[in-house]
């Protein structure tokens, strides 16, 4: 691990609250950083407020009222929240829970629907590349290639998925959020995302919110560990696993709760 | 003991045997009706159904007394209702249909807020509210003050509030059935608001809004109460929306009071009753083929 911190984070998390009622925090007073190109796991018991981090990096909680949120994130030194939403979620696209493809569009509208949902105009072949080399990036181009225009939800639940992340990285976002993304997906689904997520942060800056230990500590570079909305330790995925600082971590990864 | 458990079996198995067959005859005597319905209105209306009747006007008693006496089949059709039917329905649905669904929308969106639940009582009323009322309603802003007469458009507003709650309703029905996770999809894609709901939430619950317009139209096309006090009811086409218009149920009652046009009134209802129906089975093929939630 010679690649310290010589380049800045591409997200600073600084003193981070968030509240869905008045005075009753889900996130308190959070601070972190994600590195450039590496993936960081957030993980902890159901509850701790990993997923609340995770939609705060690209604004999602704004569609909801009454959610209160205090602190800062910096993008590329930038705080986010003057920026305008709809650049914001431009650089930091999201991956949710369950492969959510839009029903009414095909394969191929699916991947461009970034654009076409934000009437950014593109001509057909830019178009056509973008979809092959999302699919393609994706590992997807070979098993869809013969039906795109077909629907999306004709796929299975780890295509859709993989769909998923390449509409979201068909707008090549500096940083991709991913949400539980392999929750609701078998075990060979899931390895192939885990696969994609190695080669994608060639690329990107992965955040990935999971409940699953084993997959933080297989794919993640760093870790976060949330109890009860705190962040109880961040560092090194490695060193966080054979060497936890706080005596919940090791609780945790002991299998003690969670 | 063995005895006695397979006795019980038994037992239980004639028991469900029966209920099985009770269930079947309920279902059997629901559905005859409908079939006798339509087998009757069939029987009795074929006759008179021709091009004639659907391109001619109504006829007049003397024209329906001399084909009664000579036997033959009566002239002239329904063609003055039909006109008047499709204009106040037109006119009716290019008001409704904008309204509800926006309405439908902003209910969706705003469920919990107060504002949004009283509309929503509002609604429910209005749809509670008997046809005829609304009727003296559009009677008195309509026909007194705006078209100072009976006339198409008076009809048209009794049938639009009358479409609007139902519209409005299977709206806010169809769209709660979108994953919450669909729309969170096209938000984090940048999606702005307005084009969230134009390209992902209306088209994504096409279907179920497209059979709440069509269950909503079929149920107005057979109102007659409101356009009694409306529309009228007039011997001639006409499209005219600040005259008298007839309309297909109007002219069911006209035919039921003349005793020489009695055949048409099995013709009439027949058309009525087989528009209502392919309506109902053109929603349900939309239904299915649009079909995303």
């Amino acid at each position: 691990m010679s690649d310290t911190h010589t380049t800045e984070p591409v997200l600073k998390i600084e003193g981070l609250s968030i509240a869905y009622e008045p005075g009753r925090y889900a996130v308190k007073d959070v601070s972190a950083t994600v590195r450039r190109n590496s993936i960081t796991a957030i993980m902890g018991p159901s509850g701790c407020g990993k997923s609340t981090l995770l939609r705060a990096m690209n604004r999602m909680h704004e569609l909801y009222p009454n959610i209160e949120t205090r602190g800062d994130i910096l993008l590329d030194g930038k705080s986010i929240f003057p920026m305008s939403v709809i650049e914001l979620r431009r650089k930091v696209g999201m991956v949710f829970q369950r492969p959510n493809p839009f029903p009414n569009m095909t394969i191929y509208e699916n991947v461009v629907a970034g654009y076409s949902l934000n009437d950014i105009r593109l001509k057909k072949n830019q178009r056509d590349e973008i979809v092959e080399n999302a699919l393609r990036n994706v590992t997807l181009w070979d098993e869809v290639k013969e039906f795109l225009f077909r629907k999306g939800t004709f796929l299975s639940g780890g295509q859709q998925q993989r769909l998923c992340v390449a509409r979201a990285i068909a707008f090549n976002p500096e940083v991709l959020l991913l949400d539980e993304p392999t929750s609701a997906l078998d075990p060979i689904a899931t390895s192939k995302i885990e696969d994609l997520l190695g080669e994608l942060k060639k690329k990107y800056t992965i955040v990935l919110v999971t409940h699953n230990m084993s997959q933080a500590a297989r794919i993640s570079d760093d870790s976060m560990f949330m109890y009860l909305g705190e962040l109880v330790e961040a560092g090194r995925t490695e060193t966080l696993f054979t060497t936890p600082k706080d005596a919940r971590t090791e609780a945790y990864l002991t299998g003690k709760f969670g | 003991m063995d005895n006695l458990l397979i006795d019980n079996i038994r037992r239980r198995n004639r028991t469900n045997t029966r209920l099985k067959y009770i269930i079947i005859a309920g279902a059997v005597i629901t559905v005859v009706p409908i079939f006798l319905i339509v087998g009757n209105l069939a029987l009795k209306g074929y006759r008179q159904i021709n091009l004639a009747f659907f391109t001619e006007p109504a006829p007049d008693t003397f024209q329906a007394m001399m084909a009664a006496s000579s036997g033959e089949v009566i002239p002239g059709g329904i063609a003055n209702g039909l006109t008047g039917s499709l204009l106040m329905v037109i006119i009716a649905s290019l008001v409704s249909i904008p309204l509800g669904l926006m309405t439908g929308v902003y209910l969706y969106e705003n469920g919990t807020k107060r504002y949004a639940s009283f509309i929503r009582s509002l609604t429910e009323i209005l749809q509670g509210v008997p046809s005829i009322i609304l009727g003296i309603i559009a009677y008195l802003w309509v026909v007194r003050n705006i078209t100072r007469g009976y006339s198409a458009l008076a009809g048209s507003t009794a049938l639009t509030i009358m479409m609007l709650p139902l519209i409005i309703r299977s709206t806010e029905e169809t769209m709660k059935m979108i994953p919450v996770t669909i729309r969170e999809a096209a938000f984090a894609l940048g999606t702005p608001y307005y084009k969230m709901i134009i390209k992902v939430l209306i088209p994504v619950s096409f279907s179920g809004l497209a059979t709440g317009v069509l269950l909503a139209l079929s149920r107005i096309l057979g109102e007659t109460a409101p356009l009694m006090l409306t529309a009228l009811g007039s011997p001639s086409v006409s499209l005219d929306v600040t005259r008298p218009v007839s309309a297909v149920p109007l002219l069911i009652w006209d035919f039921y009071n003349d005793p020489n046009m009695v055949n048409l009134v099995w013709s009439a209802s027949l058309f009525l009753m087989v528009f209502v129906l392919s309506m109902n089975l053109l929603s349900r093929s939309i239904a299915s083929k649009h079909k995303y939630i």
